[in-house]
């Protein structure tokens, strides 16, 4: 158990590495220290680079070709083709079709579920009820179930509530498959925050909701970033859930995506492939690289303390 | 359960009359039901019909443990239990080690940090739809690391993990990992930005070496977040599903089955839900087989504490 | 201009000639015919249903074979908010569905079109009734009885080309020897498993139907199964280090000249075609891989989920019209490489191999195909054990029990 006053006041290095020695110097143990870094980034980078460099190729070079080489002839003819041509069945504008309905149900579902997690993580930290730990339990222990399980009594539900087939339906069910973990960390976040704040907003009279908004939610940027890449990353990459619960005209991207890759006769494009896998992860990938430091920030504050 | 409970201690310093507040109880609304409606009426939904003759639709004709028995005599069951068993152990265990290795040496204050924390975290956001390809080509040996490799000279070298039952699985591993250790690096680097510096100079000052004191007193302080990575870890590798089809659709043979997979292809593969729920059963209630002895040892370690 | 007088014009003819109701409707087909030729025969079918009858054909297509496809058809139909048609294999598949009554009944529509006359081989019609009722549509006819083999291999080899399975196994050596892979095999149970359906039915028709239909145990043990198993055994063998998943795959193989032959359905002649291989110069298609002509009727079929908008179900039985109509037929199976369901179209355009199929369905060689005569649990479950076979040094005696064993347990 870490004692939370340390911990808090350590989050202000936050920023900066301090790490076992701040010694600054050339040495072997240095020297070391990057070669491994730069061997264990070789082996994550070995896939993106394959992925780019083959989605830079025309097919014939791809059919001949050292899959690691760069490409002879630069062309974006596959971008092009994995954007606005590709066909899914009798509909031939590729991934742009989906973009929007991603979009569409990617903000709703991320902010709903942001929002209805970070208050179960507050009443569970500061409103505490009975048997509130129990239904804390429960949903970690949903965590662990298959999400194939659940399809079809998700099915009936929806459709006993009349949402089956709605954007709207789909945004519940990425709410609901979204709270385990996100409860967790809006649970341990605000727990690792100093309890006299929230008193003091108690004695000023302030109520469930003027404490939340007035005084929690603004010392909680970090831990909305993490939550908001984790919900970003999960709903832009779902596939199953949004091709079960929606209809062909609000299909997101994935659905093409895996139209685009999954078919199995002809000819398998594999430029076209790696350009449509990396237009859809483009989302995400900006949203970490826009978060940042704000990013491990949030993880350190809500993973970690407790 | 000091990740999962650290506000157990604080409680009991709370005015009683906060626990009465009906407004917290209306917030967490939706949280209850949730846990009610969806994680244990459909746990309970599934286990019920798992011991049903249900086919492509659910039905409520029971037929006793016949699925089950179906289910532990089938081989491809009993080797989906196997490499889950092998891939989980190790998959946790690499994850958390590089984890941490990764996590310590982006703490020496390297330059470019950022740069390397988004290398390691990028395959997070793709999808394994396509990721999936790229290794499958990576591992093959007709273009992939054993082309390159004789392409230098060496012409024995032979690496062909995808095509050999045994090694099948450490392909996997490859994949995963690939996918899954940037996160839990991510993770246990803020931790370590959370440690105290006096403990460092304290281990300085009494001359104890780095690594010792990495083991003896930095990991156990950041225990907390070995378990948060955990929870991230243990439930992707129960669902272990999108990677195993892209990648080798649990092949050679069946070499590289996972329960998920054999899950999904029974209820909808092979239209026998009964099949199905039985073997989410089985997971199920493994899960709980774990997570429950560690909640009463985390709950009564700290009560006695 | 020219197109849009042409489309006037046949939206014209069609008012006459076929008596559609009027109304424009919006119908949603779900189907996971997402390739090159598959999108281009479906295009057929929505032209022909989108000018005949003035309805609007909304496309719903999820790519990936029918196990990804199948959880999203059955789930949106018991959810209540279905598609208005969508494709499923017949046979099995759908049964429940329809037991469960979310199914549309055409039978009125079937006999005023007769699809009882029209329909050949009427083992087809049969698939679709249940309880007397017709519940789809039969779109086409694939078979899964050929053996596709590459004339470049064998001569590379300097063998002649083989007719047949045995010579196949007779040439296996030598075609090692030349560096060729005898058989090319995707690495998945499905395409494995077709090789166990079609030595079957290769070694007589009422063993298969002992087998597959009647579950008889004495057949199951009997000294015909066993050997087909052996034959697995030399399968194994001849395709032992091909090292490919996906059955196109394989057969870019056999295209190549890298492996002699493949067990594969009708649709690789597809791949040939897009190759610029002709049948007879470049390849070979042995039907019921050399032996005794015959064709087992799987295919597809279009099945119609019971709706409460009477325009979206007159809708519905305008487009069930338009599937089974001659013009979709043979439009649609010439770009799809499978046999129409109809025996009185004219298929003159249709290539060697095609031709082939034509004959002996012409000559009424037809067997029904296993996924009318097992449940899809059966099916998977020989897939599973294939899978299993092919990627270990499983004996055939032990694939032989679990086999028996697989069949006794199906209901």
């Amino acid at each position: 158990m870490v004692d939370i006053s340390q911990t808090y006041s350590a989050s202000r290095r936050l920023d900066g590495a301090a790490g076992a020695r701040p010694k600054r110097r050339i040495s072997a143990s240095r020297i070391m220290t990057y070669g491994i870094l730069c061997v264990i980034c070789f082996y994550y980078i070995l896939p993106l680079w394959v992925m780019m460099m083959t989605s830079l190729k025309g097919m014939p070079e791809v059919r001949m070709g050292n899959i690691f080489a760069p490409p002879v002839e630069i062309t974006f003819e596959p971008w092009v083709k994995a954007w606005s041509q590709a066909c899914t069945g009798l509909n031939c504008d590729g991934l742009s079709r989906g973009f929007w309905n991603s979009v569409k149900i990617t903000i709703p579902s991320v902010l709903i579920s942001i929002v209805v997690a970070s208050v179960n993580g507050y009443a569970l930290v500061n409103w505490k009820f009975k048997g509130s730990e129990i239904f804390f339990g429960i949903l970690l222990f949903g965590a662990f179930i298959p999400y194939q399980v659940m399809i079809y009594p998700i099915v009936i539900i929806l459709r006993e509530i009349g949402l089956m087939g709605d954007v709207w339906g789909l945004v519940l069910v990425h709410t609901i498959f979204g709270m385990p973990i996100l409860t967790l960390l809006f649970r341990n976040y605000f727990a690792s925050l100093p309890e006299e704040l929230f008193k003091a907003a108690r004695v000023d009279g302030a109520g469930f909701w003027g404490i939340f908004f007035q005084v929690l939610v603004p010392m909680s940027l970090p831990i909305f970033t993490v939550a908001m890449i984790l919900q970003v990353t999960g709903i832009w990459n779902d596939f199953l859930f949004g091709v079960i619960y929606t209809k062909p005209e609000a299909y997101p991207m994935t659905v093409q995506l895996n139209n685009i890759v999954n078919s199995v006769q002809g000819v398998k494009e594999y430029n076209v492939n790696m350009a449509a896998t990396l237009i859809t992860g483009l989302v995400p990938l900006t949203i970490y690289l826009l978060s940042g430091k704000l990013f491990v920030r949030g993880i350190a504050a809500g993973a970690v303390k407790g | 359960m000091s990740v999962i409970d650290p506000v157990a201690p604080r409680a009991a310093g709370r005015p009683k009359k906060l626990i009465a507040n009906p407004m917290a109880k209306i917030a967490a609304l939706p949280m209850i039901m949730t846990a009610l409606v969806i994680f244990i009426g459909c746990s309970v939904w599934t286990v019920v019909h798992s011991f049903t003759k249900s086919k492509l639709l659910p039905s409520s004709q029971f037929v006793g443990f016949d699925q089950y028995e179906r289910l532990w005599s089938t081989r491809r069951w009993l080797a989906s239990v196997e490499n889950i068993a092998i891939y989980g152990l190790v998959a946790l265990v690499f994850s958390l080690v590089v984890g941490f290795v990764i996590a310590v040496l982006l703490d020496q204050k390297v330059r470019a940090e950022g740069a390397f924390r988004t290398i390691i975290l990028f395959p997070y956001s793709l999808s394994f739809i396509v990721t999936g390809l790229v290794w499958q080509w990576i591992l093959n040996p007709d273009f992939g690391i054993q082309y390159i490799v004789r392409g230098w000279g060496f012409e024995n070298f032979t690496f062909d993990p995808l095509h050999n039952p045994d090694t099948v699985l450490a392909a996997l591993l490859m994949a995963g990992l690939w996918q899954g250790t940037g996160l839990v690096a991510v993770i246990l680097l803020a931790a370590l930005r959370g440690v105290d510096e006096d403990i460092w100079k304290a281990s300085r000052v009494d001359g104890v070496p780095a690594w010792k004191t990495y083991i003896w007193v930095v990991i156990p302080i950041l225990r907390p977040a070995f378990v948060t990575a955990t929870v991230l870890i243990a439930t992707g590798i129960v669902k272990l599903y999108d990677l195993v089809v892209a990648l080798t659709n649990g092949g050679p043979g069946i070499a590289s089955e996972m329960p998920a997979k054999y899950v999904y292809d029974a209820m909808f593969g092979k239209q026998n839900l009964g099949q199905g729920f039985a073997a989410s059963t089985m997971m199920l209630l493994s899960v709980l087989l774990i997570l429950i002895p560690w909640a009463i040892f985390e709950f009564r370690g700290k009560k006695r504490g | 201009m020219k197109t849009s007088i042409m489309r006037g014009l046949l939206a014209g003819v069609a008012t006459f000639v076929m008596p559609f109701a009027a109304g424009a409707t919006d119908l949603e087909v779900t189907h996971w015919w997402t390739s090159g030729g598959e999108a281009n025969a479906v295009q057929e079918l929505a032209k022909a249903f989108e000018s005949t009858t003035g309805h609007h054909w909304v496309d719903g297509a999820i790519a990936g074979s029918g196990n990804t496809a199948r959880p999203v058809i059955i789930s949106r139909i018991i959810g209540g908010d279905p598609m208005a048609a969508t494709q499923l294999n017949h046979g099995k598949q759908a049964q429940e569905l329809i037991e469960a009554g979310l199914m549309l009944d055409l039978t009125d529509i079937a006999e005023e079109g007769k699809w009882a006359e029209i329909v050949q081989p009427k083992s087809l019609l049969d698939a679709c009734t249940v309880d007397g009722k017709v519940y789809c549509v039969p779109l086409n006819i694939h078979s899964i009885q050929w053996m596709w083999t590459s004339n470049a291999a064998f001569e590379k080899a300097g063998i002649d080309p083989v007719n047949n399975w045995e010579e196949l196994k007779a040439a296996a050596p030598k075609l090692r020897e030349a560096g060729i892979l005898p058989l090319a095999m995707g690495e998945q149970g499905w395409q494995e498993a077709y090789l166990v359906h079609n030595l079957l039915s290769g070694t007589s028709e009422d063993l298969y139907y002992a087998v597959y239909r009647d579950k008889d145990e004495d057949a199951l043990n009997s000294d015909g199964v066993k050997a087909v198993f052996n034959e697995l055994a030399a399968a194994r063998e001849m395709s032992a280090g091909g090292n490919v998943q996906d059955w196109n795959l394989a057969t870019a193989k056999v295209i190549n000249g890298e492996a002699a032959a493949q067990v594969m359905g009708d649709w690789a002649q597809g791949e040939f075609a897009l190759a610029g291989k002709k049948a007879g110069q470049d390849y070979n298609c042995l039907i019921a891989m050399g032996g005794e002509p015959s064709i087992a009727t799987g295919g597809d079929a279009f099945y119609f989920p019971l709706n409460k908008d009477p325009e979206i179900t007159a809708a519905q039985k305008d487009l069930a019209k338009v599937l089974i109509s001659p013009e979709s037929q043979v439009a649609f199976n010439l770009k799809k490489g499978s046999l129409p369901v109809r025996g009185d179209v004219d298929l003159a355009a249709a290539g060697p191999c095609m031709q082939k199929g034509l004959e002996t369905l012409a000559a009424g060689k037809v067997i029904t195909g296993t996924d009318q005569l097992i449940t899809p649990d059966a099916v998977g479950q020989i897939q599973d054990l294939m899978a299993e076979f092919f990627g270990s040094d499983m004996t055939p005696e032990d694939a032989h029990a679990a086999f028996v064993e697989i069949i006794l347990n199906d209901e």
